[in-house]
């Protein structure tokens, strides 16, 4: 029983706006050894009245945000919200930052999970509703948050394994839902769809951050096979040039450099995040289905409780007959309740979709402006170098 | 059709500099080039077919041409790889650069091949080279393969004398530069390929993210959903502009530098050659030295006939040696600074291409709804 028309619910989207900022920076390790953990500054900076300052920070360690999906989607879920996924845990990259933080994959390892808490924790501050939540604030306003300790299901196997396994878990259900309305089925299937189209996309840019990567490696072997070959020659002038030339090739490998990072950042997290995303926009869809579930199976209590009552009248049993009774109006009431809360959360998944499709095309949209951007900026840096080399490759005759 | 030649030197009929390949078809396993060259005498010109088996006569003619004295002491301009129409991994390793590109930085390396045996003074005169450029018939199709190349390869006992001590400075100082010289650019000749061939492999990653994205455009009235479709669009024709420029760079990469390297790798391995050969000549004139001082009476005139000859032809390779050597100096310096000019203007043409591309770009994302 779908009651609010589609424009409606578009409305009071474009009502909602907020104004929260969140940075998270400062990698900083925290003890030794293998106890040791990574602490990022979480920075706000906010106009909302709700928060007691205008700009403040605390000091946040991985499993606090997993701490904090975890208690969202306790509390948030079954009303059909989609909850923003944390980034993945890494064992192997977490074991080598205990070890040290200043080679270069780790340095890498870090800074792509800062970039990716900071992703997870704006989209958390983005959400309407979830901003609304106590457990929001206090993550990004209280000093010391008690230490996050049931974050067992997203170990080891990951946030997707866990959401595959809830939705086989709805997915044997034995009464199949009639739906009057194929909005909620046709969308459903659209996920799918997005999701293993976005999976492709996924490895068709890892494969292109990998090259860039080789690439990098073998001009910075070229440039020293150039500069060797400066070294050796005779000729003054040529010399020189090709010792130029090495150093025009270093500069080159900075670029390829800068170039894979983009690839990688800019579009392989996107595309990650939303292969995620998508995922928890499954699970507020089976969210859904429950509350279906639950109501179906209160509907056949009541049914149950009727036909006691009935047999109790039959059989003139007056005393029983009292909590029969009593029991038929606590489900009645049950019934209705969940009757109420099936719509209600199939309202908000509609919402939530719609918040979501736009909330993609947006960022998507920006992501690709920022994509473009270090593009440009990439080709204007070569143009400088190859015009800064012309005069020193004419100089050699 | 003719094997033997019967008047050895004459003046070469065509012009020497602006020979060109101007075009190379495939036909089963052979290729053949069309060679044109310009008359010197009026206008007009020649446009013979030939094979690699046409070449290959042509060298043999050239290393075989016997009145010339110190002819040991050319450097031969070196002759590209034998072309492979199913290129083995092997194939691909010994052609290099010249493998690339169906054949265009081949025929560009072959061209460059004739020029230089067209305008070397001593070598322009062999008639081989005339019947080469102008013969409507090619002239190495049914020849008989013999294995002349006997005297280049080094056999084990070979070996030995490379590093045989030389009696002149300027040649020591010559062969020890030319071995560090051989080595180098070998290895950055090498390393570019690495390079170019990294660069193809992300301009194929980009089409394949390209034609990807097309997969996400989803029909229907949505405006959300428009407005999705439209960026995945938009970014696939961005995807496919960078494989296009990828492709430039690598194809710029190819036609300069990478020939270049080539070429200048190639010349280190001929001056290697030629100075190898001065230097068995220079054993085998120090042993006729030693053969003719411990001769017998009965045998010393003869020795001493062979050691004038040894003595003789030394000095000629070694005229012709120094003569060649202040030649390739200045060509290949010549040579590699319009590799570096052409590759930089190249490249910065591309870039400046590429820049227009992304601000293009970047203007009508920022633009859409």
């Amino acid at each position: 029983m779908q009651t609010a028309s589609l424009e409606q619910l578009e409305e009071e989207e474009a009502k909602d706006s907020f104004d929260v900022d969140v940075a998270v920076t400062n990698p900083e390790k925290v003890g030794d050894g293998m106890n040791a953990y990574v602490a990022y500054k979480v920075s706000t900076r906010t106009s909302l009245s709700m928060f007691s300052n205008k700009t403040f920070s605390v000091r946040r360690r991985f499993s606090d945000f997993l701490g904090l999906y975890e208690k969202l989607s306790v509390k948030q879920s079954h009303h059909g919200c989609i909850i923003p996924p944390p980034p993945e845990k890494s064992v192997v990259g977490m074991t080598k930052v205990k070890v040290g933080m200043d080679d270069p994959s780790s340095v890498e390892f870090v800074e792509r999970r800062r970039a990716a808490l900071e992703r997870y924790i704006q989209r958390v501050v983005s959400h309407p509703l979830l901003l609304q939540d106590s457990d929001v604030r206090e993550f990004l306003e209280k000093e010391d948050l008690p230490r996050a300790v049931s974050t067992q299901t997203l170990s080891g196997a990951g946030f997707l394994k866990m959401i595959n396994r809830a939705s086989d878990a709805v997915n044997k259900m034995t009464i199949k839902m009639n739906e009057s309305d194929t909005w909620f089925e046709d969308k459903f299937q659209e996920v799918e769809n997005e999701e293993q189209q976005l999976r492709k996309l996924h490895a068709m840019v890892d494969s292109l951050v990998n090259h860039r990567k080789e690439l990098c490696g073998n001009t910075a072997v070229f440039a020293k096979s150039m500069a060797m070959l400066g070294n050796s020659e005779d000729n003054t002038a040529l010399s020189r040039a090709l010792s130029q030339l090495a150093e025009v090739e270093d500069k080159l490998e900075h670029l390829h450099q800068e170039q894979a990072a983009s690839d990688f950042f800019i579009f392989s997290e996107l595309l990650a995040d939303y292969i995620r995303l998508l995922a928890s926009v499954r699970g507020c869809f089976d969210q859904r289905m429950r509350a279906w579930q639950r109501w179906q199976e209160a509907q056949s209590s009541l049914q149950k409780k009727r036909e006691v009552e009935a047999k109790l009248l039959w059989a003139n049993k007056p005393d029983k007959l009292q909590q029969a009774k009593e029991e038929i109006t606590e489900w009645e009431s049950r019934v209705t309740q969940y009757e109420r809360d099936f719509d209600k959360i199939g309202m908000t998944v509609r919402k939530e979709v719609l918040r979501f499709e736009k909330e993609k095309a947006k960022e998507f949209k920006s992501q690709i402006i920022k994509y473009l951007e270090a593009m440009l900026q990439s080709q204007q840096r070569l143009i400088k170098i190859w015009e800064a080399f012309l005069p020193e490759a004419k100089a050699i005759a | 059709m003719m094997e033997e030649v019967q008047d050895v030197t004459s003046a070469l009929s065509v012009h020497g500099h602006n020979i060109k390949v101007t075009d190379v078809l495939k036909d089963g396993d052979t290729l053949t080039f069309v060679i044109v060259s310009q008359k010197v005498s009026g206008t007009g010109e020649y446009h013979v077919d030939r094979t690699y088996d046409d070449v290959e006569w042509l060298q043999q003619h050239l290393f075989s041409q016997e009145d010339v004295p110190g002819l040991h002491g050319v450097i031969f301009p070196p002759v590209p790889a034998k072309p492979q129409v199913n290129v083995t991994a092997k194939g691909m390793k010994q052609l290099g650069f010249l493998g690339l590109g169906e054949w265009q930085p081949y025929c560009k390396a072959l061209e460059t091949f004739l020029r230089q045996v067209a305008s070397h003074d001593l070598l322009k005169k062999n008639k081989a080279v005339e019947i080469f450029l102008t013969s409507s018939d090619p002239p190495g199709r049914q020849r008989v393969k013999k294995n002349i190349f006997n005297w280049l390869s080094q056999a084990m006992d070979e070996m030995r004398k490379e590093g045989h001590k030389d009696v002149d400075e300027f040649f020591q100082a010559q062969r020890d530069q030319n071995l560090v010289m051989t080595g180098c650019t070998k290895n950055a000749t090498e390393r570019f390929l690495e390079v170019v061939l990294t660069e193809q492999k992300i301009a194929v990653a980009c089409g394949h993210f390209s034609a990807a994205l097309h997969l996400c455009v989803e029909a229907g009235e949505d405006p959300v959903k428009q407005a999705f479709s439209r960026i995945c669009v938009k970014l696939s024709e961005v995807l496919e502009s960078m494989k296009k420029n990828m492709m430039s760079v690598a194809e710029n990469n190819v036609n300069t530098l990478g020939l270049g390297l080539d070429l200048e790798s190639r010349y280190q391995e001929a001056e290697k050659e030629m100075l190898f050969r001065r230097t068995c000549k220079l054993v085998e004139l120090e042993t006729a030295r030693r053969s003719a001082e411990k001769a017998k009476p009965v045998k010393k005139a003869a020795m001493e006939e062979v050691k004038k000859a040894a003595e003789s032809e030394f000095d000629h390779i070694s005229r012709v040696a120094k003569q060649e050597i202040a030649q390739f100096e200045s060509e290949r310096v010549q040579m590699l600074q319009q590799a570096l000019v052409g590759w930089c203007e190249q490249q910065l043409l591309t870039a400046k291409e590429s820049a227009d591309q992304f601000d293009r770009y970047l203007q009508a994302f920022r633009g859409m709804a």
